[in-house]
């Protein structure tokens, strides 16, 4: 019988895993320990319209408190989960109290990577990952202010486009030879490294900075090259790390990330996790990944709160992926890894084409900038394992469902 | 503000108060109406706020743009008076809206 569900984690995952829990029926005590004080909150809107001051703060709450209060959820925010006793099934808080739990749900999210040169803990050096981290740099970003941004990954690429609109002057420093090298193909790259320059960011790739120089704060961002480039505001985006302490201190399986099951359990058979956090295999591409994305902590913990609850059901999602920048979308459906073809539909010069990447005639994924079309049929296509023509798929006004 | 009356899939009415300038999606997330998964938060990136509107109503709404009519297209069961909930900004003139949540979300 199980009485008791804690979830750690008052993100996407932590959010969802609630509302599932209940429209499922569960009636038991469940409890969300978050060491963030606010309400479950969106964090994607951080670096775009939340950050220019677009959107509202009361706009970032998944729900309402009274959905909480509606749905029997303690909510322990602003309490840090200190310590776990998978044995005795306990979980200790930072402040003293100690939980019992029958089943505990990790969503521990992950932690932005921080910079280990010289000068990286000068004041005025700023990382964008949570809603405490929006303030400083809002209050930084004033017209004219001279804003450099280390890594053109997601982050720090939507991040410059916002603080250029707030009037900043914007330098980002890539250390990769292109833009988002990790997740796109070159043309895409290209493209939005385009975007970036046609509005005024300083984008400079092959770029790695080496130290940080300032007095009371930071005042300049120093190159392997000896380029120096003058800085108000640093904001660093070069990727994040699984948050695994607790789980790996409780003594779970850990390896980038808590390693979970295709039915979202750790190594302990009372203890699940999803989101951010976990090492999982995906089933529709035939390895483990670990993916940092909204999609997937929504998904998995759906999932995870399912099985939680005794009905298997195994986590097999094609994972998708988007980011804002300017006036263009960029969605991403899929895993390239393994990929042997790429095809481009489309011309970027018209500003709407998507790159399909073909493993044989299996598509396994596609980026298609300001094309929604491509990317709609692209899921549904992948999930299906369908199997394309590359050469129909070369003609763009073939619709992409159509290049079987 | 003015009142927006949901359907959920059961057939459940749900009737909220809605403050202006947020979405007919923000609405239906933040009180929790069932159905209305609305994944991407408001990007028009993943149809899963797929929502009826009541004819009545629907001609009155601003129209589609060419990006919400793509993700649309492959959306669970659309019709002529489909829309995503995420592009519908709360006026007030929206007063008495009826909106229908589809039994399924995604394509």
């Amino acid at each position: 019988m199980i009485s008791t569900i804690l979830i750690v984690g008052g993100g996407q995952a932590g959010a969802q895993a609630i509302d599932t829990l209940r429209r499922e029926g569960f009636g038991g005590r469940l409890v969300l320990i978050g060491d963030e004080p606010e309400l479950p909150y969106q964090r994607p809107p951080l670096s775009k319209k939340y950050l220019s001051g677009e959107m509202a703060a009361d706009r970032l709450p998944f729900r309402h408190r009274s959905f909480y209060e509606d749905h029997r959820v303690e909510l322990k925010l602003g309490r840090r989960a200190a310590r776990l006793d998978a044995a005795a099934r306990q979980l200790e808080l930072e402040d003293g109290e100690t939980l019992s739990y029958d089943r505990l749900l990790l969503c521990l999210g992950a932690a932005s990577r921080r910079l280990t040169c010289p000068g990286a803990a000068l004041p005025g050096v700023r990382y964008l990952r949570a809603l405490e981290d929006v303030p400083p740099i809002q209050s930084a970003c004033k017209p004219g202010a001279r804003v450099v941004v280390i890594g053109g990954g997601y982050i720090g690429l939507e991040t410059a486009a916002t603080c250029l609109k707030m009037g900043c002057a914007v330098t980002v420093l890539e250390m990769a030879d292109r833009v988002m090298n990790r997740v796109v193909a070159p043309c895409v790259s290209e493209y939005f490294a385009l975007e970036h320059r046609t509005h005024g960011v300083n984008v400079i790739c092959d770029m790695r900075v080496t130290r940080l120089d300032g007095g009371d704060r930071v005042e300049w961002v120093t190159c392997a090259d000896g380029s120096r480039h003058p800085a108000d505001l640093v904001i660093v985006g070069v990727g994040a790390v699984a948050t695994t302490e607790l789980a790996r201190a409780a003594g779970l399986d850990c390896d980038d990330g808590i390693v979970v099951d295709e039915y979202c359990r750790t190594s302990d058979a009372a203890i699940y996790a999803a989101g951010d956090c976990t090492n999982h295999p995906s089933p529709r591409f035939g390895r483990r990944v670990r993916l940092e994305s909204v999609d997937n902590a929504f998904e998995q913990a759906k999932s995870a709160a399912l099985n939680l609850l005794g009905r298997r059901m195994a986590h097999d999602r094609v994972p998708w992926f988007w980011s804002d920048q300017f006036d263009n979308k960029l969605l991403i459906v899929g895993l390239s890894q393994g990929y042997d073809r790429q095809v481009l539909r489309g011309d970027p010069a018209a500003r709407i084409f998507s790159v399909c990447y073909l493993k044989g005639r299996e598509l396994l994924a596609v980026e298609a900038v300001n094309h929604s079309k491509d990317y709609m049929a692209a899921r549904k296509l992948i999930a299906e394992r369908a199997m394309l023509d590359p050469d129909k798929l070369g003609h763009s006004d073939l619709a992409l469902k159509e290049a079987v | 503000m003015p009142k927006i009356v949901f359907t959920e899939p059961g057939g459940a009415r749900r009737e909220i108060a809605a403050p202006l300038g947020i979405t007919l999606m923000e609405v239906a997330r933040q009180h929790g109406v069932q159905g209305v998964v609305a994944q991407c938060g408001g990007a028009c990136a993943c149809a899963t706020c797929h929502a009826y509107i009541d004819p009545a109503w629907a001609a009155r709404l601003p129209p589609r743009e060419e990006m919400e009519e793509a993700m649309l297209e492959t959306a669970w069961e659309p019709r002529d008076n489909s829309r995503l909930s995420c592009q519908i900004h709360i006026t007030a003139d929206l007063d008495g809206l009826e909106v229908a949540v589809p039994q399924k979300q995604g394509s």
